[in-house]
């Protein structure tokens, strides 16, 4: 993994060589989905953190080394959750789309 | 305290969107929230600018809480529900903030702003401006309220409950997930404190779980609710607002405090004993 951000993720400002950053772009019908709520949970299944979504879809976190569980909570969809390990010095990127 | 009496779900809400004695107010760290939209007629407090001194780290005096309150439009015999993001944490501040200064009748919204999105209920955009009061407060009600010294004293003494998330608690991470991962402050625990998340009190949607579950949780952490007083922290005090509002609103213990210094002070202060690791 080079470590440059994607293009279409915002990491603006964000130094990554210290951190390990789960992130991701959160779509329902092939549009970024706003206002939607995406969970990080820890390897025991533990909550962590959560973040809405931006006005385009997206979602960040500040995890640490490790295996870790991204769940995306959407009006009028099931949770749906994604398996994810996190690196320091790059981005674990998770995109989900939503029924 | 209990259920009825502090909590109120988002049909009651909805209920009494029009109920001129109600005044929703929605509490955010980060009030953009607010400014995209909010619940009809609700209000907007800022937890930083509004309940936060401006220099010192302490919070509004009595004088502020009223001059702000009056501000606001909130009049003494107002029932007040107070809603926000990161599942009510600084709603349920908010909420014990204005406990501390003696409002006769404040409530959380069960679930918050996200259980209210979840739903797909309706949000405005609509300004919302109410005519000034004059609003009395109370002194300050430290019995809810710890202070440093306090936590020092209470170590291998009373109740601590950590409800921060296993990683900030054994040492692995500084914050929540969602915040960079910088600091001053050491890493760790205030030794002999029992770490029970304030997630594990909460379902996804935000709600509260059930007391039976609630106590179930303390008791199973090893958590002594019946004899023993308890100091719930965090990292800056609103996510054991939220513990303090279920072990003393919803469970009815007596004698909770919520230390509001949390682990940036704690983690600050030389010479006080430190833990890391998962505990004992």
């Amino acid at each position: 993994m080079c470590g440059a951000p994607p293009q279409d993720l915002d990491l603006t400002g964000v130094d990554l060589s210290n951190q390990a950053i789960v992130a991701g772009i959160i779509s329902r019908e092939e549009a970024p989905l706003a206002g939607a709520y995406v969970r990080l949970l820890d390897s025991s299944g533990e909550f962590v953190a959560e973040v809405p979504t931006s006005a385009t879809g997206q979602y960040r976190f500040f995890a640490a080394s490790g295996e870790w569980t991204v769940r995306v909570l959407a009006p009028g969809a099931q949770p749906t959750d994604r398996k994810v390990r996190a690196t320091t010095g790059e981005i674990a990127r998770v995109d989900v789309t939503v029924g | 305290m209990s259920r009825e009496t502090a909590l109120v779900d988002a049909d009651w809400v909805e209920a009494h969107l029009d109920d001129p004695k109600v005044v929703l107010v929605e509490v955010d760290e980060d009030t953009t929230a607010y400014d995209r939209n909010h619940i009809k007629g609700a209000i907007k407090l800022d937890w930083r600018k509004d309940l936060q001194d401006p220099v010192r780290r302490d919070f509004v005096n009595k004088e502020g809480f009223e001059a702000l309150l009056s501000s606001k439009g909130i009049s003494n015999d107002d029932t007040v529900i107070l809603y926000g993001g990161n599942n009510n944490w600084f709603a349920a501040y908010a909420y014990w903030y204005f406990k501390l200064y003696g409002h006769g009748d404040v409530r959380l919204m069960d679930g918050g702003r996200k259980k209210w999105e979840l739903d797909a209920r309706e949000l405005s955009t609509d300004a919302v401006e109410r005519p000034a009061t004059t609003y009395t407060a109370q002194e300050p009600d430290n019995s809810i309220r710890a202070f440093r010294d306090e936590v020092v004293a209470a170590i291998g003494k009373l109740n601590l409950v950590d409800v921060r998330s296993p990683d900030e608690f054994s040492g692995k991470l500084f914050a929540p997930a969602h915040l960079p991962q910088e600091s001053a402050m050491v890493a760790g625990h205030v030794p002999t404190a029992k770490n029970i998340p304030w997630s594990k009190t909460a379902n996804d949607d935000g709600t509260f779980k059930d007391e039976a579950e609630l106590a179930e949780l303390y008791v199973q952490a090893g958590v002594d609710l019946a004899t023993s007083d308890t100091i719930a922290y965090c990292r800056i005090g609103e996510r054991s607002a939220h513990t303090w509002f279920v072990l003393h609103e919803l469970l009815g213990q007596p004698n909770v405090k919520n230390y509001d210094g949390s682990w940036t002070e704690y983690g600050s202060l030389v010479g006080v004993p430190v833990e890391t690791g998962s505990g004992s």
